[in-house]
């Protein structure tokens, strides 16, 4: 299998300021990852609020520039590409967003807002986006005569199939999804997982799907990346994950998910405090705070990501 | 002692704006037992917390009004008390949690100050007693370091402590029914399980009753004894909870239940509920789930069913089920 996407130790740090003592602040907020993803695969991106997903996505993409780290795609170092070197990668590899509200200009019909990436690359002429539009609106579930609509004319769900819509204008190998269906009502939510899969199939799209609900991820995805405290803690295939977690994070977050079946009620290990601040993340294994299993080495020193297979990926004392 | 605590009768409260008259909530029925835990559940816009607020009546009027119906609480009907019995009730005997905690406490006092006000107010009690009070409630529910944590300010606070705050307060003096709407929502999935793991055992500890508003099915099965679905300002189904998930009748229910992705379930596609929930400002005559039913026949189109009970404690809003009659 050919590795569309591959990052490696990537590190986005954000200086926030100084503390009393005048030392520099900095929230770690990826801080070392490293993953691939296959031509046509759906890796999904899994962790707890603040755990560095949405930077983790904006830095590959370089919306945002990486600290330190490198960034694959198709083969090719872009991780320190220049803004007019980047342009021609740019139109290749989209994001769609969380809030279908706050993404999208309110000034903007819904025509102007698809076409927008296609007029940024200079693709086509005006004739011709405006037939992509009308194509891609189709594609996605909208009437072509809303084209002269504007957002807040739509309902959220509308509004995602057109922030969909628009990622996929400028016909891109590879989408970065930020928990694109994260707010949406249980209803719409499965309307557009459907598409997203539909649309994924039928353009053999590259997906990194990053989201906080498992139960979607395992829906959706074929690979999963489970991260913590800016720190991938384990990887692999959506099966392998789900039968056989094997970092107690990991195992816990599966654990925790409210089972639609009151069946199940209360067969739940429960993982106990809060996430720790990223300003000051724990010694050695982040997890340690939290861990049921922790031991000594744990505080001490930092494990790292390691397969007995190469399919299989866990960074934990423990295991390997 | 009556075995129900709460029942709300055919209640309608409507907001009166520019555009027109929203239906938020139209005629919902439900009940709660004593010692019993009701889920609400439904999509965003479905009614939840406006019945909520309705039972408090914290409703904003204008625009707000309650148009109809009745809320009997102890035998007494909440929308016939005067505004100085209600408020004896709100905090006292029913208390309310929200979503989003941070909102709901006041950033410039510390978590000490307002508890210890709600329960001198209430209880009657001393500075320094409530103070004790006010630590003892804050360790039962699992705040660390109770002592030092009293003092701090909300924004101090993890979304998950807050929650567990905002949860003493709650409780701070005995209510006999709490509503907890959204109360997980904003939190994350292992902090969600710890809430709800304390509000099931707070029930249980002090007998109260519980009405949980949640859009999640999954919370809803790890909580709730009954159950009431809600679609478009109404109640389309009331069951107990295990009838719910194995015996839902309407067909409401049975699509929200197809559509979600499950852990422990494993399809190639997701089924969906075609369309989107209704304008409340221009629902659809009849049954108002119809343009999106595949069920619906000539009568749902111009007849809104009525709530029926099928079996014991299970009632259906459907003419699938009004016609068997
Ligand atoms: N622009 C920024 N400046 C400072 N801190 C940031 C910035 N963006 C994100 N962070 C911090 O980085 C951490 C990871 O954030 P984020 O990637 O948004 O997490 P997630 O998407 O997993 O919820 C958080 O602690 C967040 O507060
Ligand atoms: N103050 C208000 N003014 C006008 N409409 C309101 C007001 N509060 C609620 N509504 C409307 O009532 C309906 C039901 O709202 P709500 O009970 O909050 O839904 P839920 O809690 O199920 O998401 C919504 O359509 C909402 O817009
Ligand atoms: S009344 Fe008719 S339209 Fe409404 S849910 Fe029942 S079958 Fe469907
Ligand atoms: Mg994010
Ligand atoms: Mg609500």
């Amino acid at each position: 299998m050919e590795k569309l996407v591959e990052v490696k130790n990537l590190k986005k740090w954000f200086l926030i300021g100084k503390s009393p003592l005048g030392k520099k602040e900095l929230v770690k907020a990826v801080d070392g990852v490293s993953f691939y993803i296959e031509k046509k695969e759906i890796l999904g991106l899994v962790g707890e609020s603040g755990c560095g997903k949405t930077t983790c996505g904006k830095a590959i993409l370089r919306i945002i520039n990486p600290t330190a780290g490198e960034i694959f795609f198709n083969g090719q170092d872009i991780s320190h590409l220049s803004r007019k070197e980047m342009l021609k990668f740019r139109k290749r590899m989209m994001i769609i967003y969380q809030d279908p509200f706050g993404s999208l200009d309110p000034r903007m019909s819904i025509g102007t807002t698809i076409a927008e990436p296609m007029e940024v690359h200079k693709i086509g002429s005006k004739k011709e986006q405006e037939e992509r539009v009308i194509q891609i609106m189709e594609k996605v579930g909208l009437f072509p005569d809303q084209i002269n609509r504007f957002p807040h004319e739509f309902s959220g769900g509308q509004r995602q199939r057109i922030g969909i819509a628009r990622a996929l204008a400028t016909n891109p190998e590879f989408i970065v999804a930020d928990e694109c269906v994260s707010a949406l009502d249980v209803s719409i939510q499965a309307q557009i997982i459907n598409l997203l899969q539909n649309l994924q199939k039928e353009f053999g799209l590259t997906l990194l799907f990053v989201a906080h609900d498992l139960s979607v991820i395992k829906h959706i995805c074929d690979r999963i990346a489970v991260m913590y405290l800016g720190k991938i803690v384990e990887t692999a295939p959506k099966n392998d994950l789900f039968n056989h977690p094997k970092h107690p994070y990991t195992q816990a977050l599966l654990s925790a998910i409210p089972i639609p079946d009151p069946k199940m009620r209360g067969k739940r290990e429960i993982l106990m405090g809060d996430v720790p601040s990223p300003i000051n993340p724990p010694s050695g294994c982040r997890f340690h705070t939290r861990c049921p299993l922790v031991k000594q080495i744990c505080k001490e020193e930092e494990p790292s990501l390691k397969s007995s297979n190469n399919i299989h990926y866990v960074a934990c004392h423990l295991v390997n | 002692m009556m075995k129900t605590l709460l029942e709300i009768k055919n209640l309608k409260t409507h907001f009166f704006t520019h555009e027109g008259v929203v239906k938020a909530v139209d005629g919902v029925s439900l009940k709660v037992d004593r010692g019993k835990t009701l889920g609400i559940v439904g999509e965003s816009g479905s009614g939840k917390s406006v019945t909520a607020l309705s039972i408090l009546r914290l409703i904003p009027q204008p625009p707000g009004k309650i148009i109809g119906g009745e809320i009997y609480f102890e035998g007494q009907d909440l929308l016939k008390l005067d505004n100085k019995e209600i408020r004896k009730i709100r905090g006292k005997k029913i208390s309310m949690i929200f979503q989003e905690p941070m909102t709901s406490l006041d950033p410039v006092f510390t978590i000490g100050h307002e508890i210890i006000e709600t329960i001198q107010l209430h209880q009657g009690l001393n500075k320094k007693e409530a103070r004790e009070k006010a630590l003892e409630i804050l360790k039962i529910v699992g705040i660390p370091d109770v002592e030092k944590r009293i003092d701090s300010y909300p924004h101090e606070l993890s979304g998950g402590m807050r929650q567990r705050v905002m949860i003493a307060m709650a409780l701070s003096c005995h209510p006999t029914l709490l509503i907890a709407d959204e109360p997980t929502t904003a939190l994350d999935v292992t902090i969600q399980a710890q809430i709800i793991k304390l509000i099931n055992d707070l029930k249980k500890r002090f007998h109260t009753s519980v009405i949980l508003i949640t859009h999640d099915l999954g919370v809803i099965a790890e909580m709730c004894d009954y159950v009431a679905v809600m679609y478009a300002g109404q109640v389309v189904e009331y069951a107990e909870v295990f009838t719910l998930f194995e015996k839902s009748l309407h067909p409401y229910t049975q699509g929200l239940s197809k559509s979600i992705p499950r852990l422990n379930k494993e399809v190639e596609k997701l089924q969906v509920i075609p369309g989107m929930v209704p304008n409340l400002l221009n629902l659809p005559p009849g049954c108002p789930f119809h343009p999106r039913c595949s069920y619906n026949f000539e009568k749902c189109r111009s007849e809104n069913p009525e709530l029926i009970e099928i079996e014991d404690s299970h009632l259906v809003k459907c003419h699938l089920f009004t016609e068997k009659r």
